[in-house]
């Protein structure tokens, strides 16, 4: 959470107290939010996923870290039923991953969307709504209810963003920005919230205001995350796992030199990986340390 | 004023103009914010392989260069789809091979006498009344197409991935919005002129993007610049005796140059 002389221009700097838990979709006690069980998936010839297995349970704040084109966003695909792999199952809160979608909010990298285009904040967040299945849905009628503008402006208040609300998008800044796409991500109440790399483009006090609403949303929602940024993550995750075509989970936040030996390649006693991994190690380990709850 | 509105050709004119404003509006706003000038620049040029079809075969040229036109359209859609990397090229190769196509058949059809110019920089003051029926009933199906699936062609520009994961079926919807882009190309091209329509489709959403923050905001406003650039365009070719295509072209250009100024000067203040 912050730190009281937390300030920064991406957000008020206030405590994220206004998270409301009960709002979010209930999840059975018990079963995993994600079970991913011996899935492969390749592009053309080239596999990037193999052989993986991931369990993610209720209330989990989860790091998944690799290097570019480890098959992260692959992974993020996959559970989103976006993607269908070759061999394996996976679960998304005990069903298929296409039939749940309603229930898993997606928050893509700000960077993807159209860097310029006339739509305002409130809009943005408002394209998160769910709307009826179906081509010819009843739905699809152009403009919302006052009930779904009130909504939209209760979820940007949970981001610290609802005085923006009437900004165009492509006027903020990069991390004001992924706020909104988290807001976006947030409106339809989902179980489960799905980051694919959330701190890319956004400078560095932007990144610890993200980490803080994170840190905040993952007391009532399950959070899974990917990313190549191990140290923003470090201090507010509860357990963590890295994918490089292979896929090692530890159940705690800290990186065993088998982790990382898996992202970084072979380990050889004789380079300074091992200083490397005895550093990024220590790191995740006080990181625990300090943010222990 | 009432002499230019005495005369069938010129009323003619200014309803071509209302209408082609109108499918303007609304899709060159699609087709700007979704960075797909070239694509529709590729859609224009294809569409004269329907106009040289429409003459060998002796068919009416409206119907068949929208058939031909959004055929490759669709074409073009799947071709290009989740290909960012290739899909100039895809576009460049049916741009090519749409114009030649076109030429060859012209060239081939026996007694072929109709003035070439007309298809590439438009004539506005010779809209029949049958094209201007036709007109009416495709920017109809524009409108009704956009209005039902706005808040979807809004998800799909604005974020495509995102979209996917919400259910949008993005792959349909970026081919519809192709044929819809086809469909307003030749509806444009009686007005512009193949040459010119690029300019109708991408001027006035380029203004109203400057002054708006939404979409729905941006269709109406593009719509209402290209009918003041119609308008202002047949004036002075009326009173100046110069191409009616390239005036309004020439308006629409003006039109922006001072907007965009107005706006940088705005900003600076």
């Amino acid at each position: 959470m912050h730190s009281p002389d937390h300030t920064c221009p991406t957000c008020s700097g206030h405590e994220h107290t206004a998270v409301p838990g009960p709002r979010f979709h209930r999840l059975l006690a018990g079963g995993p939010v994600i079970e991913v069980s011996g899935v492969s998936f390749a592009y053309a010839d080239r596999e990037v996923l193999s052989d993986v297995t991931l369990s993610v349970g209720a209330g989990d704040f989860l790091a998944v870290i690799g290097p570019n084109g480890g098959g992260k966003t692959t992974l993020v695909k996959i559970i989103l039923g976006l993607l269908r792999p070759e061999r394996g199952t996976v679960r998304v809160l005990g069903a298929d991953p296409a039939v749940v979608r309603p229930a898993v909010g997606y928050v893509p990298q700000h960077a993807l969307v159209q860097p310029s285009f006339p739509v305002t904040v409130r809009d943005v967040v408002l394209l998160g709504l769910r709307r009826g299945n179906g081509f010819f849905s009843t739905r699809r009628w152009p403009g919302y209810s006052a009930q779904e503008k009130r909504k939209a402006l209760d979820t940007l208040d949970m981001v610290d963003m609802s005085d923006l609300a009437g900004r165009r998008f492509d006027a903020l800044s990069g991390g004001q920005k992924q706020r909104v796409l988290v807001a976006r991500a947030l409106i339809s109440d989902p179980a489960l919230l799905l980051f694919d790399e959330p701190t890319s483009n956004i400078d560095p006090q932007g990144k610890v205001c993200l980490f803080d609403l994170l840190s905040a949303l993952s007391a009532s929602i399950t959070i899974v995350m990917v990313s190549h940024d191990l140290i923003s993550a470090s201090t507010r995750i509860t357990s963590v796992a890295v994918v490089n075509n292979r896929l090692i989970q530890n159940r705690g936040r800290e990186l065993t030199p088998t982790m990382l030996e898996l992202i970084y390649g072979t380990h050889d006693a004789t380079c300074p990986l091992d200083e490397y991994i005895r550093g990024m190690s220590s790191i995740f380990t006080a990181g625990g340390q300090r943010s222990a709850k | 004023m009432m002499d230019i509105l005495g005369m069938e050709f010129m009323r003619n004119a200014l309803l071509a103009g209302l209408l082609a404003s109108l499918a303007c509006g609304v899709i060159g706003t699609l087709v700007v914010v979704n960075r797909q000038v070239f694509m529709a620049g590729g859609v224009a040029h294809t569409a004269y392989g329907g106009v040289g079809l429409a003459f060998f075969l002796g068919l009416p040229v409206l119907p068949c260069a929208v058939a031909f036109t959004v055929l490759a359209a669709l074409a073009m859609a799947m071709a290009s789809f989740g290909r960012a990397e290739r899909s100039d090229s895809v576009v460049g190769i049916m741009w090519a091979a749409g114009m030649a196509i076109g030429i060859i058949l012209m060239d081939i059809t026996p007694g072929y006498n109709v003035d070439l110019m007309s298809y590439l920089f438009g004539s506005i003051l010779a809209v029949p009344r049958g094209d201007i029926v036709f007109m009416a009933v495709l920017d109809a199906f524009i409108l009704a197409v956009v209005f039902f699936w706005y808040k979807d062609f809004l998800a799909l520009s604005f974020d495509m991935e995102f979209a996917r994961s919400m259910g949008v079926p993005v792959r349909l919807l970026y081919a519809l919005m192709q044929v819809l882009t086809a469909v307003t190309v030749i509806m444009v091209i009686q007005v512009a002129g193949l040459i010119l329509v690029i300019a109708l489709l991408t001027i006035p959403p380029m203004l109203a993007e400057l002054f708006t923050n939404s979409l729905w905001k941006m269709m109406v406003l593009a719509t209402l610049a290209s009918l003041v650039f119609c308008l202002a365009g047949l004036a002075v070719s009326y009173h100046f005796d110069i191409t009616s295509g390239a005036s309004i072209i020439a308006m629409a250009t003006g039109g922006y140059v001072l907007a965009w100024g107005a706006h940088s000067l705005r900003r600076l203040g």
